[in-house]
């Protein structure tokens, strides 16, 4: 069978010509002969130099061409079917073809990739299906990439509106608490995704979302906070102290239980309250754009959470020995353990009760004699890690 | 016994290269080093000496190599090459739009060429157009002088200075030329192939007679077994420039003897005799 030939005419390897030699020999076997055909003055030169860069081999048609107008011959070297000897699918893109524990050398590779073998270990240590996985997800994900407002436009910031001072200082107050808590929310999915296995794109991509959705919601209690004035209130130690113990929770499991779960959880109680009493129009619609979101990540932990006590029905309750985790030896010590006294479900047994939780919710400032700009004690809401 | 390997230290990439070889050695059974060189001049003095069994050696290193080691009573050989170590070409380019048609028009003109001691882009380009009988001017661009060529700053600057007029032609690799066309530093077209050196060959791993002959034998069986299929190496090869180490063979450096002694780069005892080289 006579060989075929690639007719580059007068197309130039500096123009683009090997694009379609590649092409050509792609479609023969190893060993197999291409002839090329061309006009430009640097065919051949420019051909042997690129056919010895990646593996061919090349060399002049006898006489200067042949009857097809051939000036040179290419027979494909093996280099590109070795590279590829080894590839294997990176399961695939659909979730259902997510697999159960991808190997780090994928790495970054697209989901459903044909991955070349070999490539750098990657850090990804959160990479088992079981960890990190849940199965509502992709859904979430799409439902929180629909949903997304912008801050300018979604709230009415010039809306006319007087509070007494003592109700705008109080407003002020518990913005400024509900930023510490949303930037540590922020942090901490922040840090979660950067450990997550890329082959769980949409646990990757809800957590990215709910780092923007934190951040989008620092900015809106911020304005709120200083929409009156410049100063925000008090920040205590105490308070920074127990946030600071979620940042500490290597596991992701737990780290999404205390997060999603405890702490978002309650911060949809907390908001549907300030919805039901903000003293303001612009209050009321920066809590209520943040619960839509908050909704969705308390969602996802709910989900992580069900099958997590589904896949792995021994794993130890609050009773048993969980004292290796950052977070548990935090709250030990004081700050954690009152965000955890105050979750919802134990509500009723006095944990959000403000009178009791006033002392230690203002420690820090008062204590120190931080500045509370003169302006009543607000209640203030439980101080939860989130 | 270590066998113990010189390589130039021309780009930092050489570091990750040899380390990831010599790792790959030492897992199959050979007890393996290297020391890097920051010119071939020493590492070639130090492989006659004895003081390393081969050296990763560039085609002038090697014709010095065997000079020095005839003059010595020593003998070196070719342990192997990449793939793409062999049949390269040097063209001598010049603009597309200048005139130049033959070498003959470039009497009076100035030649542009990579470092003195760049074999692709000096030695065998100039040899050749004079072996042409080619009269002109020459301008070196010495970038990494004692590389051999390695560093191709000397050649990307040639080109350059034929592109703004400085130089009538300038001399440059195959690939190289191919490359400068194809990143834009030669605007597709702009220049034009005036002609091109018959096919010679590039690097081999010199291994001298002293070498101890058990390890110098499995060093060659080893580098000849790696496979392009091995994604431990793969890597390594794509960072060295090869899809397959092959034989080495000493009929492709016959251009260059001539060229170094139609110059006078080494006398025939390997001694540096080249003006104004200092590496």
């Amino acid at each position: 069978m006579t060989d075929p030939v690639a007719d580059l005419r007068e197309l130039g390897f500096d123009q683009g010509a090997h694009l379609i030699v590649r092409r050509e020999l792609a479609r023969l076997p190893v060993g197999g002969r291409l002839r090329v055909a061309g006009t430009h003055e640097a065919l051949f030169v420019h051909l042997a130099a690129w056919c010895r860069n990646e593996g061919h081999a090349c060399g002049p048609v006898t006489g200067g061409g042949d009857e097809d107008g051939a000036r040179a011959w290419v027979v494909r070297g093996r280099a590109g079917h070795d590279r590829w000897a080894g590839a294997e699918r990176a399961g695939g893109s659909s979730p259902a073809r997510v697999v159960s524990r991808p190997p780090s050398h994928w790495g970054l590779a697209a989901r459903g990739a044909l991955v070349e073998s070999g490539g750098p270990e990657t850090p990804f240590d959160f990479d088992r299906k079981e960890t990190v996985w849940a199965e509502l997800a992709p859904r979430l994900y799409a439902q929180a990439a629909a949903r997304q407002w912008d801050p300018e436009a979604a709230v009415a910031w010039d809306t006319p509106f007087e509070l007494p001072a003592e109700i705008e200082a109080a407003v002020v107050q518990v913005m400024t608490y509900l930023v510490e808590n949303e930037q540590a929310a922020l942090v901490v999915p922040a840090r979660l995704l950067a450990r997550v296995h890329p082959h769980f794109r949409e646990v990757t991509q809800l957590l990215a979302v709910q780092a923007a959705d934190e951040a989008r919601h620092v900015e809106v209690f911020t304005r709120r906070a200083t929409l009156k004035g410049d100063d925000l209130g008090t920040s205590s130690a105490g308070g920074r102290a127990s946030l600071m113990s979620l940042l500490a929770e290597p596991d992701f499991s737990l780290a999404s239980f205390l997060l999603s779960v405890l702490g978002e959880g309650s911060f949809l109680n907390l908001l549907s309250f300030l919805d039901r009493h903000a003293p303001d129009p612009v209050t009321r619609r920066v809590v209520a754009l943040a619960h839509q979101d908050e909704a969705r990540h308390v969602a996802f932990g709910m989900a992580h959470l069900e099958e997590q006590a589904r896949a792995r029905p021994a794993v130890p309750g609050p009773a048993q020995d969980r004292d290796r985790t950052p977070a548990r030896r935090a709250g030990r010590h004081g700050g954690h353990q009152r965000g955890r006294a105050r979750r919802p479900d134990r509500a009723g047994r006095g944990g959000v009760e403000p009178g009791r939780d006033r002392p230690g919710a203002r420690g820090g400032a008062a204590a120190a004699g931080g500045d509370v700009r003169g302006a009543p004690e607000p209640a203030g809401p439980p101080r939860v890690p989130r | 016994m270590t066998l113990l390997m010189g390589a130039v230290a021309y780009d930092a990439k050489v570091v990750p290269i040899w380390s990831g070889f010599r790792s790959w050695f030492l897992r199959h059974g050979l007890p393996f080093d290297f020391v890097l060189y920051s010119t071939y001049e020493r590492q070639v003095e130090d492989l006659i000496a004895g003081r390393i069994h081969a050296a990763w050696n560039s085609p002038l290193a090697w014709i010095r190599a065997q000079r020095l080691a005839a003059a010595q009573g020593r003998s070196v050989r070719p342990l192997v090459m990449r793939d793409t170590d062999r049949d390269l070409r040097s063209v001598v380019v010049v603009r597309s739009d200048s005139g130049i048609l033959s070498v003959d028009d470039l009497k009076g003109r100035t030649v542009g060429t990579g470092a003195v001691d760049s074999p692709q882009a000096t030695l065998l380009p100039l040899h050749h157009l004079r072996s042409l009988g080619g009269e002109f001017d020459v301008r070196r661009f010495e970038v990494g002088v004692g590389l051999h060529g390695d560093h191709i700053g000397g050649e990307r600057e040639a080109a350059r200075a034929l592109l703004s007029g400085d130089v009538a032609a300038a001399c440059l690799l195959d690939a190289d030329h191919l490359l400068f066309s194809r990143e834009g530093t030669l605007p597709a077209g702009s220049t034009r192939i005036l002609t091109t050196t018959e096919p010679y060959d590039h690097c081999n791993m010199t291994v001298v007679d002293t070498a101890p002959e058990e390890p110098v034998r499995r060093f060659g069986a080893l580098l000849g077994g790696m496979s392009y299929a091995d994604p431990e190496v793969r890597p390594l090869l794509d960072l060295e420039g090869l899809t397959a180490w092959v034989a080495g063979r000493t009929t492709g450096y016959g251009e260059l003897e001539a060229a170094v002694d139609g110059c006078g780069f080494y006398d025939r005892a390997g001694r540096i005799t080249a003006d104004g080289y200092r590496p």
